[in-house]
């Protein structure tokens, strides 16, 4: 089972390395604030202890971590939601007399 | 039955785990990352929605156990909607490290509880994880308060140090993995106690010393941390959606930390052990207008922006310290609206955190294909006959480009090749790196001395009565 769950966290790794090295600069701030919340899956955990607990120490372990947990996630979502919402192309029509730039949409990888 | 039914779980954790990777994928354009924060949404609430079911199906949950999660859920949840919802986009970078510290809190707690669950039951295989994840999850949780501390203004952004601190480290550190091992051979929760403990003073006293100038790679490791404390708690409880969860966000983390630490010509253990980034060197030379340095009024710069055909704004943290970004998208509005060409030079590290400026445009209308990244813009700026640098410093420093200096071999913008260059600067003091910058005295180089809000408002109100 540890042995499986190791293979799983190894590849994981390596897909995350190739999905984010993609991401252009401009994102960088709003992919910090996604790959944080994507943490907030720790919430699942949370709940998981908060099922098996029993005593008082046990329920304020739990509620400490769900609080904590579901702060992360609600607001780590809402928040690159915020952001991302702010980039557009252009609102106005677009500025006469550009130059011939190399194209505005082929960003670095 | 039982069978199905984990099966079934697993199947939702594996598609929300799919949902995590094309989310993150989706942000490789900003056109479609909006749609990838979405996806990653509707992921987050399967993995949830399963969880519960998990629970449920598990029969061990007290009603007791139902309200703490409810209410957990509640005040967590509400707190993050709060704050998420009112936060400037200047303190970002806080709010980023709150969650990363919440987020490793949390992870450090599950395996805390479990750990205490299980008493002295727990094999190498759980317990190794265990101990990783309270390790790692208490000092990224001491860690990020310290450092959104440091960005707020509450703790002074100048690196904190005292003789012998980085033995204390040291011993810290020791202290924390010996107990560990310790712990794993023979579990005690004495022993997690003295583990937990030094731990969260580790995270209080590895980033107390470190500058703010240097937040963009603390805020990207202590990203990774917390990936990785969640992907251990994933091992602790065997559950797959935080393993794989929590492995891409150390990843990302990673990444980040490594391009923000390259950005900035600095090893990653360069920036942990402190003290460069300290600011002292600013005071120091601070208000002396050395010779060779000319200086330009509002009108005559107003005049070069308006009748040049293509201008590059190179906007620096100090842009956002002034809440000028408003300020330089009215001005680039004005001269785009003159035909002139806009775009903006964005240096990896301009900014509390990476791609922080871009955020601050964005927010500002600036649209975001006038944005460009280092090595795209790096070839223009000899084609450029204005280049308007506002509050960057040493990332225009040509002096990186020769051996011998404090910031040699740093990736800079070439800001110097254009035809002409106007710096907006309150005074001719330093940068972080503390040395002088060769752009100011550069004779193709006009220097505005201004505040960068009060500058902007002042350059544009001159453009607009010079074309009338």
């Amino acid at each position: 089972m540890l042995l499986a769950d190791f293979i799983i966290f190894v590849l994981s790794l390596w897909v995350g390395f190739e999905v984010i090295s993609k991401v252009p600069a401009t994102l960088h701030t709003p992919l910090m604030s996604a790959a944080n919340s994507i943490h907030g899956i720790v919430l699942a955990g949370a709940m998981v202890i908060a099922a098996t607990a029993h005593n008082v120490v046990g329920y304020i372990l739990a509620f400490v971590a769900v609080a904590f947990a579901a702060m992360n996630v609600v607001g780590g979502y809402v928040v690159t939601g915020r952001m991302l919402k702010m980039f557009r192309r252009r609102i106005a029509p677009p500025a006469p007399a550009q130059a011939a730039d190399a194209s505005p949409n082929g960003r670095a990888a | 039955m039982t069978g199905t039914f984990n099966t079934i779980i697993q199947l939702v954790y594996v598609v929300a785990a799919s949902s995590f990777i094309l989310g993150l994928h989706l942000m490789n354009n900003p056109a479609t990352a909006r749609r990838g924060n979405q996806i990653s949404v509707a992921g987050m609430v399967a993995a949830v929605a399963a969880t519960t079911a998990l629970v449920i199906h598990g029969k061990q949950i007290s009603s007791t156990g139902w309200i703490v999660i409810a209410t957990g859920v509640l005040v967590g949840g509400g707190l993050g909607l709060y704050t998420a919802r009112t936060v400037k986009m200047t303190a970002m970078p806080q709010l980023v490290s709150i969650f990363n510290a919440v987020g490793g809190g949390a992870a450090a707690l599950v395996a805390i509880r479990d750990f205490m669950t299980l008493g002295s039951h727990v094999g190498s295989s759980v317990s190794v994880p265990t101990l990783l994840d309270v390790i790692i999850g208490s000092v990224t949780f001491t860690g990020s308060i310290i450092a959104a501390g440091k960005l707020q203004g509450l703790i002074t952004s100048a690196p904190v140090t005292f003789p012998g601190a980085h033995i204390v480290n040291l011993v810290l550190a020791v202290v924390a993995v010996g107990f560990g091992g310790y712990v794993i051979a023979s579990p005690s929760l004495v022993g997690l106690g003295v583990v937990i403990a030094a731990a969260l003073i580790f995270g209080v006293s590895m980033v107390m010393p470190i500058g703010g100038a240097d937040m963009p790679v603390v805020i990207s490791l202590l990203n990774a941390f917390t990936g990785t404390a969640v992907a251990m708690a994933g091992f602790v409880i065997n559950n797959t959606a935080l393993i794989i969860a929590g492995a891409l966000v150390g990843a990302s983390g990673g990444i980040l930390t490594k391009l923000m630490a390259d950005a900035m010509n600095r090893s990653i253990g360069n920036i942990m052990v402190g003290g460069f980034g300290s600011g002292d060197a600013i005071t120091a030379a601070a208000g002396v207008a050395g010779a060779g340095v000319q200086s330009i009024a509002a009108d005559d710069a107003a005049i070069q922006l308006a009748y040049a055909s293509k201008v590059i704004i190179v906007p620096g943290y100090g842009l956002a310290a002034a809440q000028a970004q408003h300020e330089v998208a009215a001005l680039a509005d004005l001269l785009e609206s003159r035909g002139v060409d806009v775009s903006y030079a964005i240096h990896p590290v301009a900014g509390r955190m990476p791609g922080h400026m871009n955020v601050l445009l964005a927010e500002a209308n600036v649209p975001y294909p006038l944005l460009k990244e280092m090595d795209e813009i790096n070839g223009e700026f000899a084609r450029t006959d204005v280049a308007l640098v506002i509050g960057a410093n040493d990332v225009t420093n040509p002096a990186a480009r020769r051996a011998g200096t404090a910031i040699s071999g740093m990736p800079i913008l070439d800001v110097d090749q254009a035809k002409s260059i106007i710096v907006i600067k309150r005074s001719m003091g330093h940068g972080y790196a503390g040395i002088d910058n060769e752009l100011y005295t550069n004779p193709k180089t006009s220097m505005f001395f201004a505040d960068a809000k009060k500058g902007l408002a002042e350059l544009a109100a001159a453009v607009k009565t010079l074309v009338g």
